[in-house]
């Protein structure tokens, strides 16, 4: 089982390799630039047609920048001083945030129906921000079956990719854990948005969690939403009824329509499978080990 | 009696214009004869201005909007050549607010840009700004303080020359074009920071594809392996836009009047927050007479593309006695404005329809193929290692070596590789169209300009972003990163070259200055400007003579790039002295 969790983590960190080895690959690349003492500059414009102009003009070095601010010898340095931090701070400094409920939904199935809800709010700037995420899922009119919330730092790695950490606590299914969390998430090419986490619990068990999705626009507003979701596990985790290995795989596919982009409902279908000793667990338990659902819900954010 | 009845008739008028809430000033006023003086046309030694609240209101949306005098857009400052100015600036705000200037040699103190050049004028407060005219045009001004811009402070300024007007006209409108949404700026931003493709109702759909529309399939798997989007024209769009002529949207109609025959002067202003327009009035060629305030030879053309902050001077000669449309398109096709000029209020011109969206090319990559042997049927693999005829060329969208200067992170998700000399390129979307369409090559300075010295230094900038995360910079440092101010020593010239790595339009201004675009051979003869649209993927040339000490702002002026942090401050010192 731990290969599995090697090939989780592989994928985890695939997509910054990725990058790094198109870098490696382009820096041993076709593209010696011609340096000239006059004008460093001149490969990245040679070939290009500037009338001649750029070659004829030297790069020249820089006066220093200076460390006066003119502004100051005419009005009063302190107001100054604080009209500057003002600008500075409004442009590309300001705190943004987010609350986004990507589904809530009623899962029509059989025995008893369900309901789910998975969201995740920020705030914070460009790089680093503070996110919170929960998800869970019950019986209508029964027991909660699992609830997660995570409290997770964020920082912008690359222009595609986030490193989160934090930690994770689960109030079901009992008895209850603490998780520390470390993982990746973004815009992998072609579009899909892909996430994968991490988690190691105050009883010492660790678990993996992989998880993608797809827009794919069929109008303006109707979009149709593939997605997947995946949890490993390094070991037995009988309390909590997880077997080692691949312990669940879960797809949907879902239609939902943007009456506003931060408004819509939508319909779908959800297939979700226990595997290996998680499944023997379930059935141990006297619970299916295989559950398709028709979903109905909505998404909503501000 | 009858003087009784116009009383009542006006009054009744007077009352439908309150619960419109739509005051403008007489230039702005449909059904206007052109300049002449008003009373609300500010002249003279010294100007009042006050800056407040109003509601405004165009087709149907309304909103809170931040107004000079009560108008929008703000009144029309005439001025003369050679004289002094004072204007008194009250703050009705409950913010601070400020005034730029916009293309005025003004003073450094004088150019109203809060933590740059002035404190900024707090609530309740007002500020004198006093400086000489010493230079004649169409210009104008607006606020530099939080996105006031986008909420309606903006107007025009003319200035007449000192001496004979080399543009003889018989009759003269301004048009101010300008973007209006309901929905706050800061919440427009906030949006966007969410969802970099928020306002984009035009993008690339299944239903698309399987009708034929746009790109094929490999083109689409293509750019969707690179992450990029086609249709990322403009950020902000017609979806919760109205587009405005004079603070008139299409319904409201803005009509200017005109008598068959006259030689007609338009001084045209884009006061817009995010929109870059394409400007045409079908049936009437215009010929191009001022760009940025600066004189050019005239140049007859259809249609032509004003960036955010330029103006541009047109004549035209409409003949028949008919109305004929003024349309200024959005580039990204989202929305357009008509106004009318007809020689008689209550005639309407024809709203053409919104032309078919444009796709973004490779070229607006930053991947020029022209010219390069592309292999086997023209067939770019981007896969593949580049080929002999591209040595030196990196074929990548994100190559480090391309920028050496720009440290790679978060902010910078493209890098143009082989970035063209754009200036003679028909501006985004009017590639194809089948009339005459102006570029900067074809502006040429009417008076010869007067430092044409060879630059001794040269600079470039990598006009840098990432979409997805809406994050916008040069050399992909936001100004909020403490970035360093870009330093020029007093008189010297220097070539700076603008790279842009974005597959979106940039119309980038200095302030302070004016730069004379690199476009031909004769140095005398390149356009002076103060705001240069630096097409996407491309790359724009200036010479510019720091001759202005003091400290200067330096943005992209599509006002929520500057506010991402696509901005700096320019310093121009005497070598090595103090301002």
């Amino acid at each position: 089982m731990r290969r599995a969790l090697g090939l989780f983590l592989l994928a985890v960190a695939l997509p910054a390799k990725a990058q790094t080895m198109d870098h490696s690959q382009m820096d041993h690349g076709a593209h010696e630039m011609p340096q000239s003492e006059t004008s460093p500059a001149a490969g990245a414009h040679a070939g290009h047609d500037m009338g001649g102009a750029d070659s004829t003009v030297p790069k020249g070095t820089p006066p220093p920048a200076p460390t006066d601010h003119a502004a100051d010898a005419i009005y009063d340095p302190a107001v100054m001083a604080r009209a500057r931090a003002a600008l500075t701070h409004e442009h590309g400094g300001m705190t943004y945030s987010q609350l986004m409920i990507d589904r809530l939904e009623y899962r029509a199935q059989d025995g008893r129906d369900g309901y789910h809800w998975e969201g995740e709010g920020w705030i914070g700037g460009d790089i680093n921000r503070l996110a919170i995420k929960s998800e869970g899922e019950g019986e209508v009119g029964g027991r909660l079956e699992s609830a997660e919330v995570q409290l997770l730092y964020s920082r912008a790695i690359d222009p595609w990719w986030n490193v989160v950490g934090g930690v994770r606590q689960d109030f079901r299914p009992q008895p209850d854990r603490t998780y520390a969390t470390i993982g990746i998430e973004g815009l992998a090419p072609y579009w899909f948005e892909v996430e994968g986490q991490l988690f190691l619990s105050n009883k010492g068990d660790a678990h993996a969690r992989l998880e993608a999705s797809y827009d794919q626009r069929i109008t303006q507003r109707l979009i149709l939403q593939p997605a997947m979701e995946v949890n490993l596990a390094v070991q037995d985790v009988p309390e909590l009824g997880i077997g080692s290995g691949l312990s669940d795989v879960e797809l949907g596919l879902r239609l939902r329509y943007e009456f506003a982009r931060e408004f819509a409902p939508y319909v779908g279908v959800n297939w979700e499978r226990k595997l290996g000793d998680t499944a023997r667990y379930a059935r141990l338990e006297g619970e299916k080990p295989a559950a398709t659902s028709l979903v109905v819900g909505l998404r909503f954010w501000f | 009696m009858t003087s009784l009845a116009l009383d009542r008739r006006t009054l009744i008028r007077g009352a439908a214009a309150l619960s419109m809430v739509r005051a403008f000033p007489a230039w702005a006023q449909s059904g206007s004869a052109g300049l002449r003086p008003a009373p609300d046309m500010l002249s003279g030694d010294r100007i009042e201005l006050t800056v407040g609240t109003s509601h405004f209101a165009t087709g149907g949306r309304s909103a809170h909007a931040v107004t000079i005098n009560g108008t929008l857009p703000a009144p029309l400052i005439r001025l003369r050549e050679g004289q002094n100015v004072q204007l008194a600036v009250t703050n009705r705000l409950k913010e601070d607010t400020s005034i730029h200037w916009h293309g005025l040699i003004v003073p450094f103190q004088m150019d109203g840009v809060p933590g740059i050049s002035f404190p900024g004028i707090r609530p309740g407060e007002t500020f004198t700004y006093d400086f000489p005219i010493r230079q004649s045009g169409t210009y104008w001004y607006h606020s530099h303080s939080g996105m006031q811009e986008a909420m309606g402070h903006y107007g025009p300024i003319v200035i007449d020359p000192a001496g004979p007007d080399p543009v003889q006209s018989d009759r003269e409108h301004v048009i101010v074009l300008s973007d209006w949404s309901p929905v706050h700026p800061h919440k427009l931003m906030q949006r966007l920071k969410q969802m970099g493709g928020y306002y984009n109702m035009q993008k690339q759909t299944l239903a698309g594809l399987l009708q034929g529309r746009d790109q094929s399939l490999k083109d689409r798997m293509d750019w969707g392996k690179m992450r990029m989007d086609p249709t990322d024209i403009s950020d902000v769009t017609g979806s919760t836009y109205s587009y405005l002529v004079n603070g008139h949207g299409t319904p409201e109609n803005w009509t200017g009047l005109f008598a068959p025959g006259e030689r007609v002067r338009l001084r045209i202003v884009n006061a817009s927050a995010m929109t870059n327009f394409n400007v045409r009035l079908p049936d009437l060629p215009m010929s191009v007479v001022q760009c940025d305030g600066q004189h050019v030879q005239p140049v007859e053309t259809d249609e032509f593309q004003i960036g955010i902050a330029e103006t541009y001077d047109v004549i035209v000669r409409p003949i028949e006695a008919k109305p004929y449309a003024l349309v200024a398109e959005a580039i990204d096709r989202s929305g357009l404005v008509r106004a009318t000029l007809a020689p008689q209020v209550g005639m309407i011109a024809p709203i053409p329809p919104l032309r078919q969206r444009p796709l973004l090319t490779m070229k607006d990559m930053g991947m020029d193929m022209s010219g390069i042997d592309m292999g086997q049927n023209g067939v770019i693999d981007l896969s593949q290692p580049a080929n002999d005829s591209m040595a030196g060329h990196s074929m990548k969208m994100l190559d480090p070596s391309v920028a050496p200067d720009v440290p790679m992170g978060p902010g910078v998700a493209t890098l143009s590789s082989m970035p063209a000399d754009r200036t003679a390129d028909r501006p985004t979307g009017l590639e194809d169209v089948d009339h005459r369409v102006l570029t900067y090559a074809d502006l040429k300075a009417l008076e010869p300009n007067s430092d044409t010295r060879s630059p001794t230094r040269s600079l470039d900038i990598h006009l840098t972003a990432n979409m997805e995360r809406y994050m916008w910079s040069f050399d992909g440092v936001k100004l909020s990163d403490r970035a360093e101010p870009i330093a020029f020593r007093h008189t010297e010239r220097v070539r700076v070259t603008l790279i842009n790595d974005t597959m979106m339009p940039h119309p980038i201004h200095i302030h302070g200055h004016f730069f004379q675009l690199v476009t031909g051979e004769d140095a005398a003869a390149n356009p002076r400007k103060h705001t240069v649209n630096v097409l996407p993927g491309g790359k724009v040339s200036f010479d510019l003579t720091a001759d202005a000490i003091g400290d200067w702002a330096f943005h992209c002026h599509m006002l929520m790039h500057m506010h991402a942090g696509m901005m700096r401050v320019v310093t121009v010192r005497h070598e090595g002295g103090a301002a």
